[in-house]
């Protein structure tokens, strides 16, 4: 670890970021060989990670905002003495501070990422280094629970403590996406009146909102919703660009009319974008074999001037390497790319696979389901192209066998679709709007379908 | 060489028959599942006139061969007996008895008693194919299962698909019990005296021994050859050569070879004896006392290793208890309850082989070992004919796949307190939605205003397959199990 740390002391990453100086203080053990340096080099599959190369988008505010954000919600896990997986918070640093040495500055958070452990995670990595060296966003999470305006300022308060900070950058109301639950959470009870208060007394630098709804309810948030909001985070990748209602064209052109940045979620749809069958993959891989299937999707949504920033969940270090190198420095996408891209989400749509993010909204599912992890395993024979589907193919007998034993390893019997009575609980969680009740069932139909196809 | 060639056939039987008595993938039985059928008490449960026949009349040519390598109780005996001989001045440890014929003939007429009377499970525990199958399926298959788990755990890592994991758990602590009880009182009779137990309690080493008795082809004393050094007397685990006598008592020589290979003279030579039973011995030198047996209990520790990865964002989930069923479930194929507990030997085959984890040794004690259904783990799939092919007793007959789905076993019953859709008012008809035969339709509930709609069963398609009672959200309890009925019928 130490080692590390030389080795990021060691580089100028600091130049491109008036304050650095502190930062230099923190890792100012010096002198060590240019060993260390190669290694890093080494560990990346695509060569360099650049330090100081990176893209920045600057908002009206006069944020300096790498264009690469680090999305706090699926930090690494360890398991403690008694078997329960809790936060790496080891982990979380090396993570934290290997982004801020290259250059990510934004990182967002919220109350209910890791079961309710990252603000704190990322309040302890992020305290090791000074305030002014980055940004942090976090959310008012307030959709479950109780609708009062105490329980939100407890919440905003708690988020304070929990990152040890006086004020957040960027604060967004949750996953607004309809009229009734913006009222519920924030007008009626007087919170976003509250929330305008910290932001004039400086706790709060720009408010904003993430969004999962319809159409009229984000055009009434531009227009009607009468407050000046800094920012909007939406979902946009090339898949979800000409997809859904609104697309995520429509509400970037609508943002960018009225000067709102634009930040991303889900540029890589929950990892989808990151594998995929290879029919499609190889559209990729033709024009450029050297980089990541994942860079391409990332390339997209930097390509627009009005995105403020992109978040990535990135979980482990290769992905944050590989996401540095993409955009540090950014190569756009010229028109023929654009192409080739919108190709590819064809040919991902024509697999329809099931567009879940493996965002957890809707766990616990009462009856005991692992609801994200058997649209996992189904997506991913999906994509392989690796689906039991007639029993004339003549590997159907493998393929099957695979499907199902597969399956028993990603997900306990106890958990799998068989077990969904249909409660329809999950379903006002799901911000991709998943008919999970129905697709479990679809899914069942199918597994039922093959299991009672022999032996494994 | 005809030691050898005993060893060589007994050697493969055993591990064909371990292998398949261990086997839980389902495609061994398809070449090895003779290996079950030509086991003489199953034969004779199944009515197999042929094999039954066949049997004897090897035995009436060539002695008791079947002990000594179709029998794997025989066989399990003999490698405990070899592992004792390789103790020190252990080797030629025997010394011819009298045989106990009273105690022989007793247990043995107790046994015809038991299978005629339907207390099956009783003489099923003397039974040898079935006690060795007990201890298999109880003893050592967790060992083989974990050791398979190993391998899919690493086949896992590896990415492949080469093994896959199974659930090992504790399907009945009587049947591990029991087959301890067996495995040491066995292990310990063969440790101290070879094959006492084939030569006292066996009712298959009775029978057989009564015919061998006139056997044509026996190993036969040449006086003039012999210097009555005893070296064959003291090698013969049936403790059944009398040298003072020059005699051997052919109802107790299991053929094994091992004095024609020991005799240095060549005085035993294995040869057509002609008609009629050899002279029996008149002394008895018993030193050995008989049957100790005291049944140690030992407690199993073999757990149900429940798939426990609790993770804070998965709900607990409790585990099913097994309903009090007051008439038993038993496969399709069975025909009756009456019938099964009737022929079943409870050897543990068909508990083995149900890839579903649906059958288990009974608890009962009007049935101990024998196995029956429950659903907690599983249920049974219609088109799944797995237990019927491999019986070797006939307890359950062979069936087709086709038939499988229309042979009634059981009525699915609705337990209105459980159910989540009667008394909590959700939405659920998880019952309904996985019948295999569309025999559960939900309704309206009258006495629920609001909607609720439950379950009710048309109990003239039920199977009794048990889909319902497994997919129940209800813990532990299902809201709706399976009774068994006593006639199975098709419908």
């Amino acid at each position: 670890m130490d080692k590390e740390k030389k080795g990021i002391g060691r580089r100028s990453f600091l130049k491109r970021l008036g304050a650095g100086a502190a930062v230099a203080a923190s890792f100012s053990v010096t002198g060590c060989s240019n060993d260390v340096q190669k290694r890093y080099i080494a560990e990346g599959e695509g060569g360099e990670v650049p330090t100081d190369k990176m893209e920045y988008r600057t908002n009206p505010s006069g944020d300096k905002v790498s264009l690469l954000g680090y999305g706090m919600m699926r930090l690494p896990t360890i398991a403690d003495e008694e078997g329960n997986q809790v936060i790496n918070q080891q982990r979380v640093n090396e993570l934290v501070d290997y982004a801020i040495a290259h250059g990510v500055n934004y990182f967002d958070t919220a109350p209910v990422y890791c079961k309710g452990a990252s603000e704190k995670a990322t309040g302890i990595a992020l305290s090791r280094h000074p305030r002014s060296s980055y940004y942090i966003a976090t959310k008012l999470s307030n959709s479950r629970g109780n609708h009062s305006l105490q329980f939100g300022i407890d919440m905003f308060n708690n988020s304070l403590s929990e990152l040890q900070v006086d004020y957040v950058d960027y604060l967004l109301l949750h996953s607004v996406g309809s009229h009734e639950a913006y009222y519920n959470r924030f007008v009626n009870n007087g919170l976003l009146d509250y929330l305008l208060e910290q932001k004039k007394n400086g706790r709060i630098r720009n408010l904003g909102w993430s969004f999962h709804g319809s159409k009229e309810f984000f055009d009434f948030m531009l227009d009607e919703a009468g407050v000046a909001w800094d920012f909007v985070q939406i979902q946009m990748n090339y898949v979800d660009w000409e997809r859904g209602n609104p697309t995520a064209e429509y509400m970037y052109n609508r943002l960018t009319e009225k000067k709102i940045p634009v930040i991303i979620m889900e540029p890589l749809l929950g990892g989808s974008l990151a594998t995929m069958n290879y029919q499609a993959m190889a559209l990729l891989k033709e024009r450029e074999p050297q980089k990541s299937v994942a860079s391409w999707a990332f390339r997209f949504v930097g390509s627009f001037d009005n995105v403020l920033t992109a978040l990535s969940g990135m979980t482990y270090m290769e992905h944050l390497q590989d996401n540095i190198r993409t955009y540090a420095p950014l190569d756009r996408l010229d028109d023929e790319e654009f192409k080739v891209l919108s190709d590819v989400a064809k040919r991902k749509m024509e697999f329809s696979d099931i567009g879940c993010t493996g965002c957890q909204y809707c766990m616990p599912c009462p009856y005991g389901l692992d609801i994200p992890s058997i649209f996992r395993h189904y997506n991913r024979c999906l994509n392989e192209g690796a689906m039991p589907q007639n029993e004339l193919d003549s590997d159907y007998r493998e393929q099957r066998r695979n499907f199902l034993i597969g399956l028993d390893r990603t997900v306990p019997r106890m958990r799998q679709a068989d077990k969904c009575v249909g409660c329809h609980q999950c379903q006002p969680h799901c911000p991709q709007k998943i008919k999970i009740a129905r697709e479990m069932q679809r899914i069942d139909k199918f597994v039922q379908k093959i299991r009672e196809d022999g032996l494994i | 060489m005809l030691r050898k060639i005993r060893i060589f056939i007994a050697t493969l039987f055993f591990i064909s028959i371990t292998a398949l008595l261990l086997d839980f993938t389902g495609v061994l039985h398809q070449w090895l599942g003779w290996t079950a059928k030509i086991q003489l008490i199953p034969a004779i449960l199944s009515l197999n006139v042929a094999i039954t026949v066949a049997l004897l009349l090897a035995t009436f040519i060539f002695g008791r061969v079947y002990c000594s390598t179709v029998c794997p109780l025989g066989i399990m005996q003999d490698i405990v007996s070899n592992l004792s001989g390789r103790r020190k001045g252990k080797r030629n440890r025997f010394s011819f008895t009298k045989e106990k014929r009273w105690l022989r003939y007793g247990v043995a007429l107790l046994f015809v008693i038991m299978l005629v009377t339907g207390l099956t499970w009783v003489a099923a525990l003397i039974e040898p194919y079935s006690a060795y199958g007990r201890m298999v399926n109880s003893l050592l298959s967790p060992l083989y299962l974990w050791a398979n788990n190993l391998l899919a755990y690493i086949a896992e890592r590896a990415d492949s698909y080469a093994f896959y994991s199974v659930d090992v758990w504790l399907r009945s602590a009587a049947a591990v019990a029991v087959s301890a009880v067996t495995f040491i009182t066995v292990s310990l009779l063969a440790w101290r005296g070879g094959r006492t137990w084939c030569n006292t309690v066996c009712p298959v080493g009775t029978l057989l021994g009564a015919v061998s008795r006139y056997s044509l082809l026996r190993p036969t004393i040449d006086s003039s050859k012999c210097a009555g050094c005893r070296l064959c007397e003291r090698s013969c685990k049936s403790s059944c050569i009398n040298i003072e006598d020059k005699s051997i008592d052919y109802s107790r020589c299991v053929a094994c070879m091992d004095c024609i290979d020991k005799c240095k003279r060549g005085a035993i030579e294995y040869k057509y004896a002609g008609f009629g039973a050899a002279k029996e011995n008149a002394t008895d030198k018993s030193r050995r006392s008989f049957l100790a047996v005291s049944g140690a209990m030992v407690g199993s520790s073999l757990m149900a290793q429940e798939g426990k990865i609790v993770d804070g964002g998965l709900a607990a989930i409790e585990e099913k208890k097994i309903p009090k069923r007051s008439t038993p479930v038993v496969p399709a194929g069975a025909g009756s309850l009456a019938s099964f507990t009737q022929h079943c030997t409870s050897c543990q085959l068909c508990v083995s082989k149900c890839p579903n984890d649906v059958l288990r040794p009974s608890q009962n004690i009007e049935r101990l070992m024998q196995p029956e259904m429950s659903f907690e783990r599983g249920f049974c799939r219609p088109a799944c004919n797995q237990c019927s092919q491999v019986c070797p007793n006939g307890a359950i007959k062979p069936i087709e796949k086709a038939m499988k789905s229309a042979i009634k076993v059981g009525t699915a019953v609705w337990v209105a307190d459980n159910c989540i859709a009667y008394s909590d008012g959700v939405r659920c008809g998880n019952c309904a939605r996985h019948c295999p035969n569309g025999a559960i339709k939900m309704v309206e509930c009258k006495d629920k205003p609001g909607g609720a709609r439950i379950p009710v069963v048309d109990a003239e398609r039920c199977l009794g397959c048990g889909a319902c009672e497994y997919v129940c959200p209800s813990r532990p309890f299902s809201a709706i199990f399976v009774e068994g009925i006593e006639e199975h019928r098709t419908i």
